[in-house]
């Protein structure tokens, strides 16, 4: 069993799905999780969740990641709370869908806004406050979208294969630096972001995985616990799919 | 000790130079210590010992040391 004890651990996305799930997990493994959403309100489950199992109240932010200045703010609280962070969850972002011909400026900006550019800001804030202790680990939520590309995502899909090349950059130029970087690229989890498919559509994605069903939240989160661990101490720099055997 | 000799402290040893060539002139890239590695370890060091966060136009900004000393007075190391 992996341990992350005393592990101060920062989840974006925290309220629900893979950001939640990671939240939870971290928690039962023994980690201190600071929980990030948009909204504090949305965050009232998890935290409750994350109460039960440790018995403390954990950090919380609510802050649009489209609004770097409070990127900056919390990661600035994080150190001043806790003088440290021993590794970043990277998970908020936004799914917006459109065919080729009908995206406005607006929905590129807005999610490469949120998903990429708000991920290059918090890897640098998380960077430095990683950089003093030579040690840390960032994971970022990629998705096959980025690494297959998606008939009506071109944008989400741009997004996504940005936040890989970002990663494996920031992972060679901090590895000197002690902080490892890696990417975690989920298929088709079973998530809010998937609701609003059509039980069609549904059976066209499950057509497309080997194993035949949609994954878990947990199943994603079981891998990102793994990368913020010491157990994982040697890896940096890498994509890896959770997705059934979609990607093969 | 005074908040100068504890910037020019930490710009001596992130950047392993001697006290004595942290002047007012030393400037970013002008010696090969400080480099753009050297620069974030500098970043991470100053707001390590002064315990704040520098905006990222500062981190561009911060070209010497001189230049140094007028950017920390904005969060108050003077």
């Amino acid at each position: 069993m992996i341990s992350l004890k005393d592990k101060v651990i920062y989840v974006t996305g925290a309220s629900r799905g893979i950001g939640e799930a990671v939240a939870v997990l971290c928690a039962e493994l023994g980690a201190e999780v600071i929980l990030h959403a948009s909204a504090e309100s949305s965050l009232e489950a998890v935290k409750a969740e994350i109460e039960g199992i440790t018995g403390t109240t954990p950090l919380c932010f609510a802050y649009e990641c489209s609004e770097p200045a409070h990127i900056k703010e919390a990661f600035g609280a994080i150190k001043k709370h806790y003088g440290r962070l021993d590794a970043a969850v990277l998970n908020a972002g936004v799914m917006m869908t459109g065919m080729l011909g009908m995206i406005q400026e607006q929905h590129m900006e807005r999610v490469l806004r949120v998903n990429l550019f708000s991920t290059i800001e918090h890897l640098q804030y998380a960077a430095r406050v990683m950089r003093s202790a030579n040690t840390g680990s960032i994971v970022c939520l990629g998705s096959i979208i980025g690494e297959r590309g998606a008939a009506g995502a071109t944008v989400y899909s741009a997004s996504k294969a940005g936040v890989r090349g970002a990663a494996l950059s920031a992972a060679k130029e901090l590895a000197g630096s002690g902080i490892r970087v890696n990417v975690v690229a989920p298929g088709y989890i079973d998530t809010d972001l998937n609701a609003q498919h059509t039980p069609q559509q549904k059976a066209q994605y499950l057509e497309r995985i080997p194993f035949g069903r949609m994954g878990e939240a947990k199943e994603v989160a079981a891998l990102i616990a793994f990368l913020v661990s010491d157990a994982s101490s040697y890896i940096t720099a890498q994509v890896i799919g959770v997705d059934g055997g979609m990607t093969t | 000790m005074k908040n100068l000799e504890k910037v020019r402290l930490v710009f001596s040893e992130t950047l392993k130079l001697p006290p004595d060539r942290i002047v007012d002139d030393l400037a970013y890239n002008s010696v090969q210590e400080w480099d753009s590695v050297a620069h974030m370890a500098l970043v991470a060091a100053l707001e390590e010992a002064f315990d704040f966060m520098f905006e990222i136009d500062d981190v561009l900004e911060m070209s010497s040391f001189a230049k140094a000393q007028e950017i920390l007075k904005k969060y108050g190391v003077e």
